[in-house]
């Protein structure tokens, strides 16, 4: 599997992540590679086999629907970027 | 007395012949001699250890004591530890000052343990080297120019030095096995869901466990006793008694069952390593174990399936990473994209990206079914070859990486090379078993790792084992000449 600077733009797009137009040979070529390696798995026989998510096969368990989380705003906000009123604050999404 | 393992210490401090804080002392001291070289710690917060040196003695004093009381440990910088800088070696948390304590953490402060600072590691547990941190490498204490292997590198290169008896490390791939046996040092992940996850940050949430790195399977036991234990706020962890890990160290082995995967001992494998875990084998005959060829022929499966579900895990958990909440953001952002794109794209390193990358395409329209569900179909094929070999045999035994410690940027040209690194130690954590590493010599002076490999919540059983050959060879006790 090959990606080419196309697909490593949109993926990149993809997962919001800006990178230096410079190194995206580089990415090209290493996630190229990664995806060759992962390409084996082309050679497992799983006809019938069912995926496995949990190594245990645990299921989830619930809880009481009860609140268990107190108000701790001031707390993680304390570490937030940039807050006022206690709001996180981004640039205007909405004109 | 740094060269005391963690037992001793302990039993130094009941019997009063130091106290705590100058057991904290005299490790802060080490470290202030010797991290300049060795970079295996991110933060080192005396304070906060003295003061807690100062409440265990108390402890002490009032016969309130547990195993830990008192007892220096390192916490992987992974762990979110309340007030503390938790980095996970990643300029996206250069500044995250964690607003609560982990489940491990508070643990380790039940038992009045001293928490004497936070390791160096791969930057969010993603590297096998040590050298994907943001804050630099770290160096291996046997030989500076080699890596101490990865992803808790610090933990096991703090260890090993003697700078602290105990660390805790986190497993997603092998994270603390192959830097255990790369430094010398013994080190154990528990099965899947054993220790708490909570407040450890996430990388791919199937297959993360935490678990000690110490000095000896003993250390190990008092450790994991400490750190496992049901969590009702891990949705993962597994509610089930905790057994006394040290009340069954000694147990005989004799007519235990060891298995020996072929396709642990095959091309790639080089030859002072696979002639160190023959002669730990050796060992385990004399000791009344029976040895057993077995095969996991899913074996060769495991890496590429490990690089599907890792990094598709990665691209969810690290999608939190977006510049508003917490951690780093970006200067002057255009707009909210352009805060998100460049935010992400200064915190993370180019390890971490690669990874969100290739998650993201795994798990993109069209390609889920090819890459993911294919992926947990063979996670299942190589689970079972694991279950189908524990009817036959009690532990499996093999080498915890194929060579000793690599020099420091050999393999950060080359993604695949660095990822084979982990060949013998990933569908471990596919599976969800406990596995542990063990010193078991030496090649060219640098440290050999043997493999241990258990049967689900089997982590007794595998102590026992480690303990019992710990009790008749001396690996364990050698230390890196300029620590010792």
């Amino acid at each position: 599997m090959s990606l080419d600077k196309h697909e490593v733009e949109r993926i990149a797009h993809l997962a919001r992540l800006a990178i230096d137009p410079g190194a995206v040979p580089e990415y090209a070529r290493n996630l190229s590679n990664i995806l060759d390696l992962v390409d084996q798995l082309g050679s497992a026989d799983t006809a019938g086999v069912e995926p496995l998510a949990h190594p245990l096969e645990a299921r989830q368990r619930l809880r009481e629907d009860v609140v268990t989380e107190t108000d701790q705003r001031e707390r993680f906000q304390a570490i937030a970027p940039q807050v006022e009123d206690g709001l996180y604050l981004v640039p205007r999404v909405i004109e | 007395m740094h060269d005391k393992t963690l037992t001793e210490l302990a039993a130094g401090l009941r019997a009063g012949d130091f106290s705590s804080e100058e057991l904290t002392r005299a490790c802060l001291e080490r470290i202030a001699e010797h991290d300049g070289t060795l970079n295996s710690f991110i933060t080192v917060d005396e304070e906060h250890a003295l003061a807690q040196a100062r409440a265990a003695d108390a402890r002490l004093r009032q016969g309130e004591a547990g195993p830990l009381t008192g007892i220096p440990v390192a916490q992987k910088d992974i762990f979110c530890t309340d007030g503390v800088l938790t980095t996970c070696a990643s300029r996206m948390l250069e500044n995250f000052i964690a607003p609560y304590s982990a489940t491990v953490v508070e643990k380790f402060d039940a038992a009045g343990a001293v928490m004497i600072g936070k390791t160096n590691m791969d930057e969010f547990a993603m590297g096998s080297s040590n050298e994907t941190s943001y804050y630099g490498p770290v160096r291996n204490p046997w030989n500076p120019e080699t890596v101490p292997g990865g992803s808790s590198g610090g933990s096991a290169a703090a260890v090993a030095a003697r700078l602290v008896p105990a660390a805790t490390g986190t497993d997603t791939g092998g994270s603390i096995r192959q830097p255990a046996a790369l430094c010398g040092v013994t080190g154990l992940k528990p099965t899947y869901g054993r220790v708490s996850r909570w407040g450890m940050i996430a990388f791919a949430s199937s297959l993360d466990q935490g678990g000690p790195i110490a000095r000896s399977a003993e250390d190990a036991a008092l450790l994991l006793g400490v750190m496992a234990g049901f969590d009702e706020r891990d949705s993962t962890s597994i509610d089930r008694p905790v057994p006394d890990y040290t009340a069954t160290l000694n147990d005989d082995i004799r007519g235990l069952k060891i298995g020996l995967p072929k396709e642990y001992f095959g091309e790639g494998l080089e030859a002072g390593v696979a002639q160190a875990v023959e002669a730990a084998l050796d060992e385990y005959r004399r000791l009344g174990a029976e040895i057993v060829e077995i095969s996991l022929p899913n074996t060769h499966l495991a890496v590429p399936a490990y690089y599907v579900v890792a990094p598709a895990e990665c691209s969810s958990n690290l999608s939190r990473f977006d510049g508003v909440r917490f951690g780093h953001r970006c200067e002057e952002p255009e707009d909210l994209e352009d805060l998100y794109k460049r935010s992400r794209g200064e915190g993370f390193g180019a390890e971490v990206k690669r990874r969100i990358m290739i998650g993201t395409y795994a798990l993109s329209a069209g390609y889920y079914d090819a890459y993911y569900l294919k992926a947990q179909k063979v996670r299942r094929l190589i689970r079972d070859d694991f279950l189908r070999a524990f009817e036959q045999v009690d532990v499996i035994m093999g080498p915890t990486t194929p060579a000793p410690a690599f020099r420091l940027g050999e393999k950060t040209d080359d993604p695949i090379t660095m990822y084979l690194s982990d060949i013998y130690t990933i569908a471990v954590n596919l599976a969800g078993l406990p596995g542990m590493s063990i010193p078991a010599g030496f090649v060219n002076g640098l440290p050999v790792g043997l493999q241990l490999i258990g049967n689900h919540f089997d982590e007794a059983r595998l102590l026992n084992v480690a303990h019992r050959y710990q009790q008749v060879t001396d690996h364990h006790l050698q230390g890196p000449a300029p620590y010792v």
